[in-house]
């Protein structure tokens, strides 16, 4: 029965990226979509990752320092570590479960107003195909925002970091700086970015297909968009494995 | 014209509509009529092509759009508008662009032309000064007229009202019915009206078509509805005042 289920829902949503990937009727129209997702979806959401990854950077240094003191360790490592930590979840991933949560939740319960308002139905009258109209701009807005988003929480991260340093004075920020230096591999924040994008992906489709198909009224869409939430999130933390998986090969 | 000719539905296997069979002429305003659960909105989503119907053939003149493949059937989208009974306006647009859209999405005319037309369309249905105000900021009679300015706009042969009266006061409700039926004569459209408003069957019916348990049960004009000895129509229209009046004074 629930297996039958998960099916069903993934047939749906396959079905409904096969609406949504067409090409738009108009292009300054959808130009226009375009720029306005941008700014509710990416700009709007430049603020609380900014704070969040100051805060978490300051903490992942001060943790490192906690449970890294000992005389056999440099301390120039509670700056790699902190850089990794950044780099390898915390900007990709833990941001992306952020974004689950606010542009998630957002954009199902927008798309399921729409619905229940019958605003979906006046498209498809009109001959638009409302889901090509309404959710590849989305789509399109968080894959090309999401990954400066992890670009900026990777550089915010650090930032706080070096400022929990440079005041507690659990170290010198010269420690602290060569640790965030040594042994850097971009290919890491090539990792990063790209988990974004699927991840941004993943989001933007999962919480539209949601609202897409949310029945009934404001109730409804409440649950829809709680749906969204959980099930955005879920599906990241598997691709998430399976990403890191592919990429390291171990 | 439009015919519906032996339509079935089912949900779940209820039958809501049982081989309907009916014919909205051209310039005229067609009123189906019955009581809430009738299967009158069912009806008319089925005719305009919101619901896929499970028997029978919808005829748009000559043409019969339900085997139409999907491009086919939005070129005749492009020909027609709807009215829904929340008005259906996209709550992020203000009233002028809620009326430019179609003109946006479909036509290659300036901003200029496109402007001229809704202003020329937002005088039409009598509403002028509310052009940057958005769907939450306007009365719910004005948030009708521009679901007509919206429906209009791009001079559609094919009108479809879904209770264009529901929430509105009497007086208004005579205003949109009367201008409905002036857009349909001006335009020489076919509108088909959903509704249970008797004052609006009095008013501007043309030809009627009664539903009752999914059945089309009754058709014949407004004079005619008085004189029926058909029970359960008359158990429908003498639920309401006027029409009692009026049988009384003939």
């Amino acid at each position: 029965m629930f297996v039958t289920k998960i099916l069903g829902e993934i047939g749906n949503y396959m079905l409904l990226m096969q609406k949504v990937f067409r090409r738009p009727v108009k292009r300054r129209v959808f130009t226009r979509q375009l720029m306005d997702e941008m700014e509710k979806l990416g700009l709007n959401s430049i603020g609380i990752v900014a704070i969040i990854s100051v805060f978490m950077g300051a903490v992942v240094a001060l943790q490192m320092a906690i449970n890294l003191e000992s005389p056999f360790l440099p301390k120039y490592l509670i700056g790699y570590a902190t850089r990794e930590s950044l780099i390898l979840e915390f900007s990709s991933t833990i941001v992306a479960l952020i974004l689950a949560g606010k542009v998630g939740s957002n954009i199902a319960s927008e798309i399921g107003s729409m619905r229940i308002t019958e605003q979906i139905d006046a498209l498809e009258i009109m001959g638009v195909n409302s889901a090509n109209h309404l959710i590849l701009p989305k789509i399109i807005a968080s894959i090309v925002f999401f990954p400066m988003l992890t670009l900026m929480s990777m550089i915010m991260g650090v930032l706080g970091g070096y400022f929990i340093v440079f005041t507690v004075d659990m170290m010198t920020p010269d420690d602290f700086m060569t640790g965030l230096t040594s042994d850097f591999r971009p290919y890491l924040v090539f990792y990063g970015f790209t988990k974004m994008i699927v991840f941004a992906f993943i989001i933007t489709s999962v919480s539209s297909y949601y609202g897409y198909y949310a029945k009934g009224n404001s109730l409804e869409v409440g649950r829809s968009s709680t749906q969204a939430v959980v099930s955005s999130t879920i599906v990241v933390l598997v691709f998430n494995v399976i990403l890191t998986k592919l990429f390291f090969n171990y | 014209m439009i015919k519906a000719d032996h339509v079935t539905k089912q949900f779940d296997g209820r039958a809501v509509l049982d081989d309907v069979s009916a014919v909205f002429e051209t310039g005229k305003t067609n009123l189906i009529i019955g009581q809430s659960g009738s299967g009158k909105t069912v009806l008319l989503k089925s005719l305009v092509g919101l619901h896929h119907i499970d028997g029978g053939n919808i005829y748009y003149d000559d043409v019969c759009y339900n085997t139409l493949d999907f491009n086919h059937k939005k070129e005749i989208r492009k020909q027609v508008g709807m009215i829904f009974q929340g008005g259906a306006l996209f709550d992020s647009f203000t009233v002028e662009e809620n009326v430019k859209f179609p003109l946006d999405v479909f036509t290659d005319l300036s901003e200029e032309e496109k402007l001229d037309m809704v202003n020329e369309t937002l005088k039409r249905v009598r509403l002028e000064n509310a052009h940057k105000l958005y769907p939450s900021e306007i009365s719910g009679g004005m948030v009708k007229r521009v679901s007509i300015a919206r429906a209009i706009v791009m001079k559609p042969r094919y009108l479809f009202c879904d209770e264009p009266n529901s929430g509105l006061d009497p007086l208004t409700s005579i205003v949109i019915d009367n201008l409905i039926k002036e857009i349909t004569e001006e335009y020489d459209i076919t509108t088909i009206i959903n509704t249970h408003d008797m004052n609006s069957v009095m008013e501007i019916g043309d030809t009627i078509v009664f539903i009752y348990q999914g059945k089309m049960w009754w058709h014949g004009t407004k004079d005619d509805i008085l004189m029926s000895d058909n029970e359960e129509l008359n158990n429908f229209v003498f639920a309401s005042a006027m029409a009692k009046r009026a049988r009384k004074n003939m």
